[in-house]
């Protein structure tokens, strides 16, 4: 890939083109785990994708191309709900979430974290939009605080907090709340 | 039991909540007296659990793609061919741009050079004569 990127940033079109064979599914996943909406996801794709080709030169290699477009794709994502001043999340039916998921390849994590992995999802779909962008980019993405802070236009503070509401949202979500009697003191 | 009573009542529960996440994730190291807590704590140990298996799942959905509709790779390959167009006649019109301004600038020149040529060619003359 660090290749195909050289050639891109030397002007070559066709290895653009195909870095983003190689990665536009991924980004549309993103893409559409943030937004919670097909259409949406395919904008937000398009135009990261334009905002990338655009700024290739200012990619400076060290980070890995698929995490500076993750970045590009969440900033794009929260730019386009923004404008969009309300989130389609709603609308979203039964057969558009996750139905085209790929099962993991690994066969025993399939069957440990099948069955908890579907909650999650649906616990995902069910966050808010701001809380759940934080925490798919954190802990799915592997994105940096600052990254997250900066591409989604909060204080690295504010995104920690997020954060914290968002695994505590989930966890609470998947595994219910605890009982009192169970406390130390 | 090993902690004082002090450290007992310092940590509740309430307060633990963020370090957990935290400490699941190895971005937080517990103190002394949170540590303390978290060992005679069912809550608190049950609390960890979750997150790490909460962020092992997480991980887990970086490997889960959505597979788009058809057409958006070739969306997208035609939006990047329009700017690459586009881009390309910013450059020509950019090139032939400069090619103008440096043939002005050579005309300016020329012309100053012969203007300051005829001036000194009249200067001597009058002084010749």
């Amino acid at each position: 890939m660090a290749d195909l990127v050289a050639a891109a940033q030397a002007g070559e079109r066709r290895a653009f083109e195909e870095l983003v064979r190689m990665t536009y599914v991924e980004t549309y996943t993103l893409a559409h785990r943030l937004t919670g909406d097909e259409e949406d996801a395919r904008d937000v794709v398009q135009e990261a994708y334009l905002r990338a080709y655009r700024g290739l030169h200012r990619f400076r290699g060290d980070a890995r191309f698929t995490t500076w477009l993750y970045r590009i794709t969440a900033n794009c994502a929260a730019t386009h709900l923004g404008r969009h001043g309300r989130h389609r999340h709603e609308e979203l039916d039964e057969a558009t979430a996750g139905a085209d998921l790929h099962p993991d390849r690994d066969p025993a994590l399939r069957a440990d974290a099948g069955e908890l992995r579907d909650r999650l999802r649906t616990a995902l779909e069910e966050l808010p939009p701001r809380l759940r962008a934080v925490v798919l980019l954190r802990d799915v993405y592997d994105l940096p605080h600052e990254a997250i802070a900066a591409e989604l236009g909060i204080s690295e503070s504010a995104a920690k907090v997020r954060l914290h509401r968002a695994r505590n949202k989930l966890r609470e979500q998947l595994f219910g709340r605890h009982e009192d009697d169970s406390r130390a003191m | 039991m090993t902690g004082t009573a002090t450290e007992v009542v310092a940590v509740r529960c309430e307060d633990m909540q963020e370090a957990l996440a935290g400490a699941a994730d190895g971005s937080v190291v517990l103190t002394r007296a949170e540590r303390r807590h978290v060992e005679r704590c069912l809550r608190c140990q049950a609390e960890v659990v979750q997150y790490r298996k909460l962020l092992r799942t997480l991980r887990t959905l970086r490997t889960d793609v959505l597979e788009p509709a058809p057409g958006l790779l070739a969306d997208i390959l035609a939006t990047i061919e329009e700017a690459g167009e586009r881009q390309a006649v910013r450059s020509a019109l950019s090139g032939r741009r400069i090619a103008y301004l440096g043939g002005l600038a050579a005309a300016t020149a020329a012309g100053a050079a012969g203007a300051l040529v005829f001036a000194t060619r009249s200067r001597r003359t009058r002084l010749a004569g």
